[in-house]
């Protein structure tokens, strides 16, 4: 189905990145949103808040991260589309309701604008420190989806995303941005309404006498039923069976955590999402995410003046990691480098799928800041010798 | 002889999910009796059981969502209640009760009680105290009283406990009560009042837990509390709720303490937002895909 036109704001904008992704979430079909004041992710809300009412939504600011990471997720079980939006501290807090919303299958969106830490860091500074949170945050094992955007205009276009493949998976899904990329003011074009894609909830297609909640559709991802529709759901963070009852044995484990997996990884292929440039005569290929990926842009610019052969490899969806990608990439090059804005966090998966084949060259940054293209530049050129 | 039918059909029966008999719960336990007077309110008022959702935390209170046939959600440690929030306020129309513990409600979900409290917002709140926190084997609570032993005060607890009544009356609920698992009929007609009103509500209900709390304390057995809750109970409507607290040995104060009226949160925020508010039917096309006639 398409986008309700009430709730797109079609037109050119210039915006920043935080009001495209309140945009992005408006015109996705999210009307209620909860969320706590947090450095550099609380323009989104904020919109939000101001915008909302106007569609007959609302925005609640809860009393800490912890509620509104489950205060959404009630909002999602009496059937709406609902996200929370914070940055590093609330993002930890947030991670045991990730791992709530993975094991429920609550279709939603965390919007994580990462900015420089351990703790309280840097509030007000970028960084994209949270890569490996976001696969790996919460306790116990789930899969989930993050994308990356790297301008204003992609969050837009993939906070829709987020939202579709949030409803189609039913997975929580991690909107990754930065602080750069949530503060940088750039030409937005939001089409109208009946060129947005939006997908809507795979409600029960059958009476509540037949249906269970945990059945698992043929792509392993079930339908759901809402409070008030006379289903008697049942929801729980327990292990559980296919009608949602708690059962606790290594049996109904082995199901549950594989079938949640699985239904992530029989897509790998449409959750592949890469924007490639001059991969196949390439002797070095910088693969990069988010704001990361436009000063990549400049040092790969830069390196082929010098007439090195450089390829460009974006992640936008960096969970699930692009496997194969890398895998086909590795053997054809003489380097993979990987610039970012940490200590080395996506490089780690870099390394494992290219398996030793080419060199992998680490371009690690503690945030603050972005890279300057040179340090990319002199990397690049290590690689290409 | 031939077979005769025993079972006297108990219309409590039908708000229970059969299937998830028997309870986890122990001979002796609380939690139980006060989900019959829960069934026995809901049941009695003929509310639409179909618009009505449960929302529990963790603990052996937190089971009770599980064993009620209504929408039933089973949350996180504590967070009930913000849940519970998000619901309400996606879907005004559904009655949502929250039903959980001392521990997941007072402590690792104090915060949320709190502001749940001052934002008014429509739920009614049940919380069993038992005293202790009983699913992971005994340790002491925020309402564990006085000097009692458990798991992690073996040398008797020295903290000083917890009085909800005042906490939640203090942070703005519009209807505060108290009974005790000898109460039955008490807490039915109570749970009935709340059920009926909007807005912000808490009824505790004192437990016992013979496992854990009693023989921690050499307390005796479940009719031992009773005995106890019965001999200590002094009902006492409209008592200023800084004199509920619970001391040990000392009367049990119960009745309902406070019922005032206050605009609940939705009709606060229709109210401010006025002509920025806008009624928002939902797109022919979403209301096509549904199934069947019930949705």
């Amino acid at each position: 189905m398409h986008a309700d036109p009430r709730c797109v704001l079609t037109g050119t904008h210039f915006i920043n990145g935080d009001a495209a992704c309140c945009e992005g979430a408006l015109a996705a079909g999210a009307r209620f949103a909860a969320g706590y004041p947090i450095t550099p992710s609380t323009e989104i809300v904020e919109r939000f808040a101001a915008r909302a009412p106007k569609v007959g939504g609302l925005f609640i600011q809860m009393e800490d991260e912890l509620a509104s990471s489950i205060a959404l997720q009630g909002m999602v079980w009496a059937g709406q589309k609902s996200f929370t939006v914070t940055s590093g501290p609330g993002y930890s807090l947030m991670m045991e309701h990730i791992g709530f919303a993975a094991i429920t299958e609550t279709p939603c969106v965390f919007v994580d604008v990462q900015r420089g830490g351990p703790s309280t860091g840097l509030p007000t500074l970028p960084a994209q420190g949270d890569m490996m949170q976001a696969r790996f945050g919460s306790h116990g094992d789930y899969l989930t989806i993050a994308l990356c955007p790297n301008s204003p205009q992609e969050c837009f276009d993939l906070t829709i995303k987020a939202f579709n493949l949030a409803e189609k998976f039913r997975v929580p899904v991690m909107f990754m941005m930065d602080e750069c990329v949530g503060h940088m003011t750039e030409k937005v074009v939001i089409p109208a309404a009946d060129q947005i894609e939006v997908q809507p909830r795979r409600h029960a297609s059958k009476p509540p006498s037949e249906f269970k909640l945990f059945e698992p559709g043929p792509d392993l991802v079930p339908e759901m039923a809402h409070a008030g529709e006379g289903y008697k759901v049942y929801v729980t963070g327990l292990t559980h069976d296919k009608r949602g009852y708690p059962l606790m044995n290594p049996q109904s484990q082995r199901e549950l955590v594989t079938r949640l997996f699985d239904k992530i990884r029989r897509a790998a292929d449409e959750l592949t999402i890469i924007e490639a440039e001059g991969l196949d005569d390439a002797d070095v290929v910088v693969v990069s995410y988010g704001i990361t990926s436009r000063v990549a842009q400049r040092a790969i610019q830069m390196a082929r003046d010098k007439g090195l052969k450089v390829g460009k490899l974006r992640l936008i969806c960096v969970w699930p990691f692009p496997e194969k990608v890398i895998r086909d990439l590795a053997p054809k090059v003489k380097a993979l480098v990987v610039p970012e804005l940490n200590m080395g966090q996506v490089v780690l998966e870099v390394e494992r799928c290219a398996s030793g084949q080419c060199r992998v060259i680490s371009v690690p940054h503690p945030g603050g800041t972005v890279h300057k293209p040179a340090e990319i530049l002199a990397a690049i050129e290590r690689g290409a010798r | 002889m031939s077979s005769v039918e025993l079972h006297v059909h108990n219309p409590v029966e039908d708000l229970l999910r059969q299937d998830r008999i028997p309870t986890i719960w122990c001979p002796g336990c609380g939690i139980g009796t006060t989900v019959n007077s829960f069934a026995h309110a809901l049941l009695g008022l003929g509310i639409d059981l179909k618009k009505t959702s449960i929302v529990s935390g963790i603990g052996c209170s937190g089971r009770v969502s599980g064993y009620m046939n209504l929408d039933s959600f089973h949350t996180t440690h504590g967070r009930a209640i913000p849940f519970a929030t998000g619901l309400k306020l996606a879907n005004p129309e559904l009655n949502v009760i929250v039903y959980s513990g001392d521990g997941d409600l007072t402590s690792i979900g104090g915060n949320h009680l709190i502001h749940a409290a001052r934002r008014n917002i429509d739920l009614m709140v049940v919380c069993v105290n038992n005293m202790i926190y009983a699913m992971t084997g005994g340790q002491a609570a925020a309402t564990t009283p006085g000097t009692s032993m458990s798991t992690t005060t073996p040398y008797g607890a020295f903290e000083p406990e917890l009085n909800m009544p005042q906490l939640v009356d203090a942070a703005g609920a519009c209807f505060v009560a108290r009974w005790t698992a000898f109460h039955v009929k008490q807490l039915e007609r109570t749970m009935a009042k709340a059920l009926n009103k909007k807005g912000f509500r808490f009824i505790e209900v004192l437990s016992p837990c013979p496992t854990y709390y009693q023989r921690k304390n050499n307390l005796g057995d479940a009719l031992a509390a009773m005995v106890d809750y019965k001999k200590r109970s002094k009902i006492k409507n409209g008592c200023n709720t800084w004199e509920t607290a619970l001391l040990p040995g000392g009367d049990i104060i119960v009745g309902e303490f406070v019922d005032r009226e206050r605009e609940d949160y939705l009709t606060l925020m229709r109210r401010q937002l006025g002509s920025n508010y806008t009624e928002f039917p939902p797109q022919a096309e979403e209301e096509a895909e549904r199934c069947c006639s019930e949705c």
